[in-house]
Formats: C-alpha cells, sequence, structure tokens
C-alpha cells in the first residue's frame, strides 16, 4: 500500500497551487458549460461512468462531493443543447488536485427507472454521499456494494427530499416505538 | 395483483413498492448494522478493509491482511455508542472484535438527523444562515460562511473590503476555538482531564468574544448573505489581542504539557493510520489528509476571502497518524493566530454589509424616521430577495475540512435546493480504515482525531 501511496501522493504535491491550467479531459462530444463560472460537463445516463472515468484519469484524484437535485417543480432550467431535462439530476464535483481545478458532472436521471452508475469502483469514498443520495431520493446505484440507507431509518417509507415527499405528512417515527394510543 | 395495482401510488406521490422488484433485492441487505462475519460473503471480506471502505478490485489490499476463514465464534461484534463521552455526538460504531483487536468496523449515523437539507429549501436566503448554522455546532461561523458564499455567488455581488476581513477573523477565531475544542475532548479520551479543562477554558474566551460580537455563544446567525448582521464592536482589536496573546502563551504550556509526553506519545504514535492515497481515495480533506503528507488547504490551494493577501502555512504531517493529526490541529491553532494578527494590523475601514438595496435592510435608525425604510426592512424579512436562477458549488476550509455548499436557486425567494457537503460526514469513512488492526483502546483516540461533528455528518 505504502508504494502506491507515494506514487499517488508525489503529483499533486509538486504541481504549483493556485495555477488554473488544468488539465484537459477529452470529453468526446459530451455537452459542457459554464455555471457561476465553474466547469460543468453533462454527460448522458450511459456515458456518466466513461466520463467520470477520463475525467479521473486526467488527474482528478478527488469525488469531492455527490449529491442530486429533484427538479420536479422547477423543470425549466437552464441546459446545453442536446441534454434533455428529466425529473432527477445527479451531480458530482471532482476536485484535480494538482491544478486546483473542480468539474461538475451532472447527470439527468429519469423518474421511471431511477437508477445510474455507481462511482464507487472508482472513488470509493462515493459510498456514503452514493448512500445518501439513495436514502434521500431513491436513486439507485449500480455497483454500489451497500446500498441502504444512511441518515434515516432503516424501514422509513418514501425519500424526504423529493420534492413531492409531504413534510410533516409522517409523525417522527422511532423504531419499535409503541403504536399510537 | 393486477397491473394496475401495482402501478398505484399512495397520496404523496412514491410508488408502492412491490416485495419482489429490483429496488428490493438490491437494497434489502439487513439493515444499517454491520453483518456478522457468517453472514457476509467471502469476497466481500477478502476486499473489505474495514466494512465502510471496500476496496474494489482496481485497488487490491494486501491479500495476507484477509482472514477469510476466520470462525464466526472467535470474534465478537460489539456496539460503541450511540451514547458514549468519546463519539462527539450520537455516532454508534460496530465493531468486530477478536480479543481486543478491531477486525472489522462500521460507523452508523443518523441518529442527529434533522432534514435541514429540507428545511433549507423551506427558508428564505435571508432566513437560511439561522439553519446552516446549527448543522456544525463546533464551527457555526464556518456554516454561514460557506452558506452566504453560495448565495452571494449566485446573486453576483461583491463584499465592501471590510465583510470580507470581518468573515476573515471570525472565521479564524472560529477555528481556534474549534482545534481547542478538540484538543480538550482529544485530551479527555486520551484519559488527560488537565487538557480538557483547559482547552474549555481557552474556547470559552474565544467564545466570549463571539458572544459580545454576535450576541451569542454560538449559532450565530453573523454572517449572512451580503456581508455580516453587524459591525465589530467597539474596542474589538483589544479584545482580540488579549486573546491571541494568552492563547498564544499558553499555548507553549501545552506543548510541553502534551507534545513530548511519553504517555501521550506512546498512544497516538503510529496509531489509527492512514496513507495518502486511502485518505484521497476515500475523499478525506482537513487534517486527516494534511497528515498523509498531502499539502491541501483551500485556503492556500484554492483562496476564498482574502486568504492569498495574508502569510501563513499549511502545516503538513508525514504518517497519517492520530499524532500528525494532533500536531497538524495543534500549529494550526498558532497559524490561525498568525492571520488574526496580520488581520488586526490591515482591517479596513468602510462598510460592513453590501450596499445593496435588494439584500440589505435598512439601518435600523433609519425604520424610526421613514415609512419606506419601515415597509423595505419588513419586505425583506417576510419575503426576502430573489435570487437569480443558476446553481454553483462553493467549499471552504472548515477546522475539519473541506465544508462545501451545492445551491440551486429557481428564481425565487428560497433555494430549490441547499446541499452542506459536511466533512465530517465524508471523513467519517477513513475510521474503518484507521481502526482496523487497532485496539479497542485506540479506537477511542482514533474516533476522536478524525473530529467528527454528528450534527454535521447527519444534518
Amino acid at each position: 500500500m505504502s508504494e502506491t501511496a507515494s506514487e499517488t501522493v508525489s503529483e499533486p504535491v509538486s504541481g504549483p497551487m493556485g495555477e488554473t491550467v488544468g488539465p484537459e479531459v477529452d470529453l468526446g462530444g459530451v455537452p459542457a458549460s459554464t455555471s457561476t463560472g465553474q466547469d460543468v460537463v453533462f454527460p448522458p445516463l450511459a456515458d456518466y461512468h466513461d466520463t467520470v472515468t477520463a475525467h479521473k484519469v486526467a488527474g482528478f484524484a478527488m469525488l469531492s462531493d455527490l449529491t442530486a437535485v429533484d427538479y420536479l417543480t422547477h423543470p425549466g432550467r437552464e441546459l446545453p443543447a442536446g441534454v434533455a431535462p428529466e425529473r432527477f439530476e445527479v451531480v458530482a464535483s471532482l476536485l484535480s488536485l494538482s491544478s486546483a481545478r473542480r468539474v461538475r458532472v451532472r447527470v439527468q436521471v429519469p423518474e421511471g427507472d431511477a437508477v445510474i452508475a455507481s462511482l464507487w469502483d472508482l472513488y470509493p469514498g462515493a459510498e456514503a454521499m452514493e448512500r445518501e443520495v439513495y436514502d434521500m431520493f431513491g436513486i439507485r446505484f449500480t455497483g454500489h456494494p451497500d446500498l441502504t440507507r444512511i441518515l434515516m431509518p432503516e424501514d422509513w417509507e418514501g425519500y424526504p427530499l423529493r420534492k413531492d415527499y409531504g413534510v410533516g405528512r409522517v409523525p417522527v417515527q422511532f423504531k419499535e416505538a409503541p403504536g399510537p394510543r | 395483483m393486477t397491473d394496475d395495482a401495482t402501478k398505484k401510488t399512495d397520496p404523496v406521490g412514491d410508488p408502492v413498492v412491490d416485495p419482489e422488484s429490483d429496488l428490493v433485492r438490491e437494497t434489502d441487505e439487513g439493515g444499517q448494522e454491520l453483518l456478522p462475519r457468517a453472514s457476509t460473503a467471502p469476497e466481500e471480506l477478502s476486499r473489505e478493509k474495514g466494512s465502510v471502505l471496500r476496496v474494489p478490485e482496481a485497488m487490491p489490499g494486501d491479500p495476507a491482511h484477509v482472514d477469510v476463514e476466520w470462525p464466526d465464534d472467535e470474534t465478537m461484534i460489539i456496539n460503541f455508542g450511540p451514547q458514549h463521552p468519546s463519539t462527539h455526538g450520537v455516532l454508534r460504531l460496530m465493531m468486530e472484535l477478536d480479543g481486543e483487536t478491531v477486525v472489522r468496523s462500521k460507523p452508523v449515523i443518523g441518529y442527529l438527523h434533522t432534514g435541514m437539507e429540507k428545511t433549507g429549501e423551506e427558508l428564505t436566503y435571508q432566513q437560511g444562515a439561522t439553519n446552516v448554522t446549527r448543522m456544525d455546532y463546533l464551527s457555526p461561523l464556518t456554516n454561514e460562511l460557506v452558506f452566504s458564499m453560495a448565495t452571494e455567488a449566485l446573486l453576483g455581488i461583491e463584499l465592501p473590503e471590510r465583510a470580507v476581513w470581518i468573515r476573515m477573523l471570525l472565521a479564524e477565531l472560529q477555528r481556534v476555538a474549534s482545534h481547542l475544542m478538540w484538543l480538550a475532548t482529544n485530551g479527555m479520551d486520551l484519559g488527560s482531564t488537565t487538557m480538557m479543562i483547559f482547552g474549555f477554558r481557552e474556547r470559552e474566551m474565544v467564545l466570549g468574544f463571539f458572544e459580545k460580537t454576535t450576541g451569542l455563544r454560538m449559532n450565530h446567525n453573523f454572517i449572512r448573505p451580503g456581508g455580516t448582521a453587524a459591525d465589530l464592536p467597539d474596542g474589538w482589536e483589544d479584545d482580540v489581542a488579549v486573546i491571541i496573546d494568552t492563547i498564544e502563551a499558553r499555548l507553549d504550556d501545552y506543548d510541553q504539557l502534551i507534545t513530548g509526553q511519553p504517555i501521550f506519545r506512546e498512544r497516538t504514535e503510529g496509531v489509527g493510520a492512514i496513507t495518502a492515497a486511502e485518505a484521497l481515495a476515500l475523499s478525506a480533506t482537513g487534517p486527516i489528509l494534511r497528515s498523509t503528507g498531502i499539502a491541501w488547504d483551500l485556503r492556500r490551494t484554492m483562496p476564498y476571502l482574502r486568504y492569498d493577501k495574508v502569510d501563513f502555512d499549511v502545516i503538513v504531517g508525514t504518517y497519517g497518524d492520530n499524532f500528525d493529526r494532533y500536531a497538524i490541529r495543534f500549529n494550526e491553532v498558532r497559524e490561525s493566530i498568525k492571520i488574526i494578527r496580520q488581520v488586526l494590523d490591515r482591517m479596513p475601514t468602510g462598510d460592513y454589509r453590501v450596499q445593496d438595496k435588494k439584500v440589505t435592510p435598512p439601518p435600523r435608525a433609519r425604520i424610526d424616521e421613514s415609512m419606506e425604510a419601515l415597509i423595505h426592512h419588513f419586505k425583506i424579512f417576510t419575503e426576502g430577495y430573489k435570487v437569480p436562477e443558476g446553481e454553483v458549488y462553493t467549499a471552504i476550509e472548515s477546522p475539519r475540512g473541506e465544508i462545501g455548499c451545492y445551491m440551486v436557486s429557481d428564481g425565487s425567494a428560497k433555494p430549490y435546493r441547499m446541499h452542506i457537503r459536511g466533512p465530517s460526514f465524508v471523513n467519517m469513512q477513513t475510521l474503518p480504515v484507521m481502526l482496523r488492526g487497532g485496539l479497542v483502546a485506540d479506537a477511542i483516540a482514533t474516533t476522536s482525531s478524525v473530529d467528527p461533528v454528528m450534527g454535521e455528518s447527519d444534518r
């Protein structure tokens, strides 16, 4: 393990910090744009894993964040040409330590079949984040080793961060709590 | 069951789940707990380093360390927490023990989940800081800062120079307070009650200054989109100077008290080690990543506020063990004090919030004399202000690592989605790696050295 470590480390540390020229990623026709000054790519669902792999190879060594958005009540968002809006969007923030650059990967996930490839084989750190997205949005990740609820109780019904989840619909549940009196 | 029945949805729109469906098959793994060895597949055990970090095939572990043939009755799964003084909140750690050695472990979290991201969608941007400040309760100003910076990025407003420097002063004082609190609790976890009392005493000085400035010791709601809630109190320079001089002098005492102490070194050196590759793979940030030798501090590498204008060092470790993480936090207090000194010298004059009528309520005195000011004030605090459509991810360096805010606006006065990337939540994944092969007694010290704040982890 220690040998792998030294190889991986030497690269990011040696790079001059604060440099803005980032690693070049061959996107292979995947739509890209900038949003509030940040780089965003919009791969189709099928190309999601490949696009992230290309970024990892190009030096984006860390998955800094992974979350999702339910666009149920806000369908008219701005998307580049060629990207059809779907209800869910999985958003992964990749970070290149050597060039101090971030790129955001936004993938459209359809409502009917909310399944997406897991990034766990590329970034093991995706495990907790994908479990959280599953827990909160009900989006399933294929290839994830342990897709269970992480924040909500395991017998919870519904996905709280979905826009059609009724806030206050269910009184707070506790496992093995006595029934209503 | 007919086709119609399976497609039926309940009143709120959640599909009724068929027990034979893919969803149930793929996700029903017996809940969140650590499963006994007998019910874990051998290939699962063989790629396992801790229960949460399952090493993918692409990143092989050392086969000699995997005991696939371990009989089930030689080990024991115990619960550590959710209530234990060293879990810093309610963290439940399930550990499989062979005698006193930790074989596998898995953090079970969610006990403090209060749906703050959902709440954030119900509050206006004006109110949002009140919500996020309660996440990481040991470093509330950092949460407010990242929330405010995300909102300001969407609004596209530039802050007056003084507001930025006030924020930097508060963020660094907060880092001092948070690290001192960590020194205190870490001392407690290692049996040093003296350090416990000392750490709390020094932190109290900083909190006293916060109370004078913001009105509250914690959960300040002081850093808001558009600047800060108020200017610094009169005589703040003297207060801050006294605080940092005292803490700096006492740090030398603590250095003598702890750093060279044989018992402390024995219990921390080489304990809970993690390699740089593992830390990177697990998205660990903050002192954990820096302890492995990677000089990654967002204040230096991706500067925000005016961190590019001040002089400070990024503290880096070598071995990634508990001692390195201790030394990093200890010396980061000194670096923060260095930054605070420079802020004291260079604090610009001017406004503490942006004079953009859209975002900033009128001054209190104006409300008494102007009807328009009263209406303006009322509208901002009831309806809030509209933020242009867009989405943004901002990240800053909290005492625990990278705290990020992913904010989506649909053009209304409330965030469409407000996600906080909590460093505690992500860093928790490193725990099974650090604990593996260690002793139960060290598990407490190691948990402490990850410095998790469960309020932020569970949100």
